[in-house]
């Protein structure tokens, strides 16, 4: 009986018909020369050789694979190309956009005095100087950061509570009656009002019931409250939506009442799903320009009171300082700031949303034995 | 601790539908009685108006009485809440809260009704309980640790230990064992044998050794056809029921020529 050795072949039989690993790597090459080619041609820029080089390697890898795979193969590759493709086109403007405001917003953030000082008494000959004499520039977000944190922390307040307990009534009581379906329906109809409404609206709201002028922060947070509460509504009643109903009953079965089988149970459940929501919520709100300016006014000092006196925001710095910079004739310090502004508010998001991954983990169903 | 059940002409609905008609059945005390039938007969059913779970479902409602040792669950008055810590349930799928450890899944029935308890009898109250639903020894170790990460079985018992743990009159088991293996399910067996010696038992099966194995009495339930409501066929000691039945769909079902 003879033993037949294996028959020593550089590609198994298995893999016969395909092309290479390495082979995307080769017409990816290709496709970058060849774009580089096209576009010199009619004159050189990054984003076209980036475009001429994507389709290039498409056609090229498609092509290739269809004549070496088959049909099967080369829609798969196609398909994967398009996926691709998609993903760094959604990517491409949030990374031009944080790399924009990383650079332009650096120097603003590292001037010492950025973050601790306010408006207050600087003026145009201020920045004329630092211009000309290239010294460092003055004034700072203090006051802005301070009106950002308090009106969104009061809209919050104001928001959470009331978005919440809607959504309970929506999905433990409502059970479909008229009442519940016209919540739901108003609740999407808010959602989509446009932000300068709401403002206008909690203005309009404060003029008739306290008096004519009337901007303080706490009339921007009833602004932003009106654009956070469906957004908050909308998002807990997914998340309590889709409490197992078998907890419910396990609790009822104990001889559990039920709001404390909604406040111990069904809440604590949602409560990582929840918290997100409010995130997003607050996400959504803190970077509103419109109805700040016509309810908070705005502010170039130190305003510690919420309930009283015009109160500036960072997306209402950035507008001003961009619009209408405080040395007209050297806009570059206004613009400075208003870049610094502009990242303090994007890391202001950045840890909120770090901040309700946070909270998610810590609220989570234990796992683990 | 045991009280026994008489349900007079107890007809169930859902809507306007009559999922189960016409139901009389005295459950004694201190005893296992298993429900048995095809699927949609109705016995799940009419097991969760025992204790008023039925009526959590929109819509729900029934007309009959069901007495409590002489005491009408569905008199007017009754606060439901007040029914079912009287009357616990287990259902078919484990579903221990997946926020609580095992020790806080067990004192569930105290600490959701915010009932204040010292250290000293909570630890008692959930060896207790535990050692009730013979899971002690698997679990004292690792009480602090959340009660999902038990095996399925052992999820089980944790709510069987959560249900006597607020020391009901009666225990209801809306099919216990569907989700568990044979091991587990002999753990949740020899555990309602216990029981038994303490509470009322109604335990809902659609494994009719089991039904055999564990029930004193059995009540066969049975429906016409689809859309028509379920009955109850007979109801006698298991042993009749599965050697003697005096119905001749009783005797079909129990010995498997049905339909």
């Amino acid at each position: 009986m003879t033993v037949t050795a294996p028959v020593a072949r550089k590609r198994s039989a298995l893999t016969k018909g395909q092309l290479p690993a390495f082979a995307p790597y080769i017409v990816l090459a290709v496709a970058l020369v060849l774009g580089a080619a096209i576009l010199a041609l009619i004159g050189f820029n990054a984003f076209g050789w980036g475009l001429v080089s994507a389709i290039l390697f498409t056609i090229g890898l498609v092509a290739w694979s269809g004549a070496v795979e088959g049909g099967r193969k080369a829609k798969d590759r196609l398909a994967t190309c398009l996926v691709v493709g998609s993903f760094l086109v959604a990517l491409l403007p949030l990374v031009s956009v944080i790399w924009t405001v990383l650079v332009n917003g650096l120097p603003g953030i590292i001037t010492p005095g950025f973050l601790t000082t306010s408006m207050n008494g600087v003026t145009g000959s201020f920045d004329n100087k630092s211009v000309d004499d290239g010294t460092k520039v003055l004034g700072g977000i203090y006051h802005a950061l301070i009106g950002t944190v308090q009106i969104t922390l009061l809209a919050t307040v104001i928001s959470v509570p009331v978005g919440l307990l809607t959504a309970v009534y929506l999905v433990e009581y409502g059970n479909d009656r008229a009442l519940a379906r016209a919540i739901t329906f108003f609740v999407d109809v808010m959602t989509g009002i446009p932000s300068i409404v709401a403002g206008l609206f909690s203005a309009a709201f404060f003029f008739a019931l306290v008096g004519p002028g009337t901007k303080t922060g706490a009339v921007a947070a009833v602004a932003l409250s009106v654009l956070m509460i469906p957004v908050v509504v909308r998002s807990s009643e997914e998340m309590l939506k889709i409490v197992p109903n078998e907890l419910r009953e396990a609790a009822y079965a104990l001889g559990v009442r039920k709001w404390r089988t909604i406040v111990k149970v069904v809440i604590p459940t949602a409560i990582s799903g929840i918290a997100s929501g409010v995130t997003l919520a607050i996400a959504r709100v803190i970077g509103e320009t419109a109805p700040i300016l016509v309810t908070a006014g705005f502010a170039t000092t130190i305003n510690n009171n919420v309930f009283g006196g015009w109160m500036a925001s960072l997306p209402t710095f950035i507008y001003t300082q961009i619009l209408n910079p405080t040395s007209p004739s050297n806009p570059g310090p206004s613009s400075q700031r208003a870049w610094g502004a502009a990242l303090v508010l994007i890391i202001l998001v950045m840890l909120l949303n770090l901040g309700a991954r946070l909270i998610a983990r810590i609220f989570a169903p234990k796992t683990g034995r | 601790m045991s009280k026994r059940i008489d349900v007079k002409d107890l007809n169930v609905y859902y809507g306007n539908f009559l999922a189960v008609e016409g139901v009389n059945i005295n459950i004694e005390a201190k005893s296992v009685t298993a429900f048995i039938g095809p699927s949609g007969c109705g016995k799940s059913t009419f097991l969760r108006t025992l204790n008023r779970m039925h009526e959590v479902l929109p819509g729900a409602r029934v007309e009959g009485e069901v007495l409590l040792d002489g005491d009408n669950l569905y008199g007017h008055g009754v606060d439901p809440v007040t029914v079912r810590t009287q009357v616990g349930m287990v259902f078919q799928r484990p579903n221990p809260f997946p926020t609580m450890s095992i020790r806080d899944n067990v004192l569930a029935g105290v600490k959701l009704n915010n009932k204040k308890i010292t250290k000293g009898a909570a630890d008692a109250l959930v060896e207790k309980s535990l050692r009730g639903a013979n899971l002690w020894n698997e679990v004292k170790d690792r009480l602090e640790k959340p009660g999902s990460g038990l095996s399925g079985g052992q999820q089980q018992r944790l709510c069987i230990a959560r249900a006597i743990a607020v020391e009901p009159q009666v225990i209801l088991m809306d099919e216990p064992c569907s989700a568990l293996d044979p091991i587990s399910t002999l753990a949740v067996e020899d555990l309602i044998n216990e029981l038994k010696d303490e509470y009322t038992v109604v335990i809902v099966t659609h494994n009719m050794q089991q039904a055999a194995r564990v029930s004193d009495k059995t009540a066969f339930f049975n429906i016409a056809g689809t859309g028509k409501p379920g009955k109850l066929i007979e109801f006698a000691d298991t042993t009749t029921i599965f050697n003697n039945p005096s119905q001749k769909a009783t005797e079909d079902y129990v010995s498997g020529r049905f339909g």
